[in-house]
């Protein structure tokens, strides 16, 4: 099959960024569509010319490196997949497919479509963690857990911490981001000691870095590729209302 | 080179806690006066850094990634093995300790693996603590299941994303130390050279990959995190940025590089779908908890797997190791699917597959258990193939995925270049010649939580270490090493591009040093790397500069490395005569084709030093002696 694409470029974070249009001929249906980008770069770096830069590493939709929009689409049309696990399969020869990195305020674009996702590192490192020393830990199963609520801490600690869900909101809000992580621990008995504490730091956090507000879109869940449900924001504002009218924090 | 393992005395299980009380500590006050250089926030790099942080080091952090968080350890996905017996089914120290010398065919060092063993437990208590959501049961316990080449369930396990949990463990307690400003993050960057001064490693030299600029970083240890060099063979489970480049840059500067032959090819990936592939995707081992494996009896058999009854299917792990079915180790297995492959028995459109069907575990246990068991791992395979395990067996292949050789280090973790450290899978250490599923995760977490805190403050205590900072004329000189490397890889005006190169060597590996191996298949592979090596000087085309972000450049350089380094991987395959664990010398094999080891010639480490540009290397060793667990042929019948 054939294809036409349409990608960002973008020489550096300062200077304006542009379309261009690649053809890419002969490749197959069980291509991935990042193989489809090796070629086209291939046949560039051949000719001389710079290849077109996207950031990957996986390939198979979890280190949550990659970080496309896929015909306006963060990651592209599959439901829960990544960009690294779109296979041409999903086109049709002769698409014309855009492609731009994810968009906003706080993930400033390196070049082309490589973008920094510093901010998501800042918001975990004011708070998203537990504070134990190696070293301190008791014996595993002093925890005990009931299955239900450490599945469903599993559920909210599956975030690749890709950041679509930042791309596809109008506001640009890492509301779902956050949430996952203030759920995973709000979930289990380990996190209960900092909760308070950990919710306010992150939530500044978040606010200082850039993002927009929450006006229940929800479509971060829509794109979210680890399937990570807006419930989780509920979560975070009872646990952010709790933090604000009960804590000493 | 001098070979001094330092393995302390006494009996295997007294070594490490009459060590731990006889090594020197650094006096509380004094341990914010080191510097720690540590490259790589993988499992190991990311424990190692967070735990030193919380003893008060300084710590500066460096990775390819724009986040420590998306290390290759991320990917991994089945589990991790400790001995905590919480099944009753027979687990301690000792079979953990046993099973992973005999599945490593006795080719590791027993003292380390069995402070490997005994730390283990503090593993699972540790990532507990941290909130990573190891799998329940009802009670509220943890779950454990099954892997290769043990018959006790140890594994603890995260849905099928363990790797993924545990790093995610790792990096917030990294985090929490960034918070304290114990720790410094350097993302995207890449370790141009080690500075060694005096003979001692004092500093790196990065490169930062976003402005293309070399940095110098110094302090009183280096640590190399730096994950494995699967991708030597271009083609492998590995992420795209694992790399052989840091170890290759210490290797030059003095350190020994040990059974680089040792790599781990896993018999349960997606097959290769055709030419243009930059990757093959694992499925993890844990799968053949409840998947069976099968091909057709029959030769050439083209009938869809619905179509072919029970009777004429041959489950062959099942028959060739009754006692452990279809979970014996993975060299086992990924030699008996190229067998049955061979035989003209391979399925799938490209005859180059067998299946592993999940039908009767579906009927036994229903399909909502296996979605809870194995869910994300039968979407990975369904988005890949478009094709649904659920309902079709899936078709799987070996890959190559794991590196047992790595940078030798002794006891303390230390290289021959003192001062220099190396963890997780960089290093060499405790698998073996094959290392068995979910002990690399225990690896990596027991090197940086467990152990190096301990045997670096010993060394840190007991060395006189001058004062060598950035403007030391050393880094001047690494840094001018760096620049030259990149201006020639950059004026190189030729027609083929890294990836081109790459691919030729990867294949050229898989042929002749893949999962087996002969005299005269290595000795053409040794002569034609060299030609693709100059070819690769001559004919290379790089585009863009070396002044701000340039994958291709980065590639090119990682290329450069693989280019020499897998000489030397097909050097050490060459001279070790013998077949043992994941090296299958054909010329060295038992009458039902295992592997067939030769103790009395080969039983020690091989240990690969640099001699000068130009020369040969020189094959040292360290020779292994076993007093507790005896060498036997390897049997899982
Ligand atoms: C698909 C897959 C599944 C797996 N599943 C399991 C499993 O279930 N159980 C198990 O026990 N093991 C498993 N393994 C093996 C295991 O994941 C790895 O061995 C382990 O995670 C390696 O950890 P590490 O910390 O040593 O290195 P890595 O996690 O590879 O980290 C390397 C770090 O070094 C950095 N780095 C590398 N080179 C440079 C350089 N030149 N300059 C600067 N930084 C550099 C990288 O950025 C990264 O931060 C699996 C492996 C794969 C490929
Ligand atoms: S490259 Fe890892 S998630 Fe896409």
């Amino acid at each position: 099959m054939n294809l036409t694409l349409r990608v960002w470029r973008q020489k550096g974070p300062k200077e304006k960024g542009h379309f261009e249009t690649y053809q890419v001929q002969d490749v197959t249906p069980e291509m991935s569509f990042f193989e489809a980008l090796d070629k086209v770069n291939e046949e560039l770096i051949t000719a001389g010319r710079e290849p077109i830069a996207f950031d990957h590493d996986c390939r198979e939709g979890i280190c949550g490196t990659c970080s496309l929009t896929i015909n306006g689409q963060p990651h592209g049309p599959d439901e829960a997949a990544t960009g690294c696990q779109l296979h041409l399969r999903a086109f049709k020869s002769g698409d014309t497919i855009t492609i731009e990195p994810f968009r906003a305020r706080a993930f400033p674009v390196i070049k082309d479509l490589v973008i920094d996702r510093s901010a998501l590192d800042r918001v975990m490192t004011a708070g998203g963690f537990v504070s134990v020393n190696t070293g301190s830990a008791a014996e595993a199963n002093s925890i005990l857990v009931p299955k239900d609520k450490s599945d469903a801490a599993m559920d909210a600690a599956a975030c690749i911490g890709c950041g679509a869900c930042v791309a596809a909101c109008p506001n640009a809000s890492a509301m779902l981001f956050v949430s996952a992580k203030v759920s995973h621990f709000a979930l289990l008995p380990q996190g209960k000691p900092e909760r308070d504490r950990r919710v306010l730091a992150m939530q500044k956090q978040m606010d200082l870095e850039g993002f927009g507000n929450c006006s229940n879109e929800s479509e971060c869940e829509a794109v979210c590729p680890k399937e990570i449900k807006v419930c989780n924001i509920a979560r975070m504002n009872r646990e952010f209302l709790r933090a604000i009218f009960w804590s000493k924090e | 080179m001098k070979l001094d393992a330092k393995i302390p005395a006494g009996s295997v299980s007294q070594k490490w806690d009459k060590y731990r009380f006889d090594l020197k500590l650094v006096n509380p006050a004094n341990k914010r006066k080191f510097d720690v250089l540590i490259v790589g926030s993988g499992l190991a790099g990311a424990s190692a850094a967070a735990t030193l942080a919380e003893l008060g080091y300084n710590v500066k952090v460096f990775c390819l990634q724009d986040s420590p968080r998306r290390a290759h350890s991320i990917a991994a996905q089945g589990g991790i093995n400790a001995a905590k017996n919480y099944p009753n089914d027979g687990d301690s120290v000792w079979r953990l300790f046993y099973d992973t010398v005999k599945g490593g065919d006795y080719r590791a060092r027993e003292a380390n693996v069995y402070r490997l063993a005994q730390v283990s437990n503090s593993i699972i208590d540790q990532c507990v603590a941290q909130g990573v959501p190891f799998a329940r049961e009802y009670g509220g316990a943890l779950d454990n299941r099954s892997f290769g080449g043990a018959q006790v369930s140890r594994t603890f396990y995260a849905r099928g994303q363990t790797g993924q949990q545990l790093l995610l463990g790792a990096y917030s307690s990294l985090m929490r130390q960034v918070n304290k400003k114990q720790v410094q993050i350097f993302p995207r960057r890449e370790m141009a050279e080690l500075v060694v001064i005096d003979g001692v490693a004092r500093g790196i030299v990065v490169r930062n990959l976003i402005t293309g600029q070399f940095e110098s970083y110094a302090g009183h240890a280096v640590l190399l995190a730096t994950g494995g060099y699967g991708n030597t063979f271009y083609l492998s489970t590995n992420a795209n940025s694992c790399n052989v480049s840091a170890a290759w840059r210490a290797y030059k500067k003095g350190a020994g590089f040990a059974n680089p032959c040792f790599t781990q090819i896993h018999p349960t990936c997606i097959p290769q779908s055709g030419e243009h592939q930059a990757k093959l995707t694992l499925m993890s081992e844990s799968l053949r908890n409840d998947g069976r494996v099968w091909v057709p009896k029959k030769k050439g058999d083209t009938r869809s797997p619905d179509q072919i009854p029970d009777s004429e299917r041959d489950y062959y792990l099942e028959r060739q190791y009754p006692t452990f079915g279809n979970l014996v180790p993975r060299d086992v297995a990924s030699r008996a699917a190229k067998r049955m492959i061979d035989e003209g028995r391979g399925v799938g459109k490209t005859g180059l597959s067998v299946y592993l069907d999940f039908a009767d575990a579906v009927k036994r246990q229903g399909k909502a258990k296996i979605v809870e068991k194995y869910g994300n791992l039968f979407d990975m395979y369904h988005h890949l193939t478009a094709e649904d395990p659920y309902r079709v067996p899936m078709r799987i292949y070996p890959a190559v995925h794991y590196a047992m050789g790595g940078l030798w280090v002794d006891y303390n973790l230390m290289t021959t270049i003192p001062g220099l450290f190396c963890l997780g899978e960089a290093n060499f250490s405790d698998h073996g010649a094959n290392r068995l599923g979910a002990s690399a995760l225990m690896q990596g977490l027991g090197d940086g939580y467990f152990i190096i805190p301990y045997t670096l403050g010993g060394y840190l205590a007991s060395t006189k270490l001058p004062k060598a900072g950035t403007d030391h004329q050393a880094f001047a000189e690494a840094q001018r090493l760096a620049h030259e490397r990149v201006k020639r890889l950059l004026s190189s005006k030729g027609k083929r591009t890294p990836v081109s190169f790459h691919k030729e060597l990867g294949k050229l590996l898989w042929s002749n040093c893949g999962m087996s191996r002969n005299e005269k298949g290595l000795k053409e592979a040794l002569a034609k790397i060299p030609a693709i090596r100059e070819e690769f000087w001559n004919n290379l085309v790089v585009s863009g500069s070396g002044n701000d972000f340039n994958q291709t450049l980065e590639r090119a350089s990682r290329v450069g490395d693989y280019l020499e380094f897998a000489e030397l991987l097909v050097r050490d395959a060459l001279e070790r005569k013998e077949s043992c664990g994941g090296h299958f010398r054909e010329e060295s094999q038992t009458p039902d084709n295992e592997a067939k080891r030769d103790d009395a010639n080969f039983s020690h480490a091989a240990v690969w030093e640099h001699a000068g540009e130009g020369k040969d290397p020189i094959r040292n060793q360290e020779p292994l002696t076993f007093t507790d667990v005896v060498p036997s042929q390897r049997s899982y019948a």
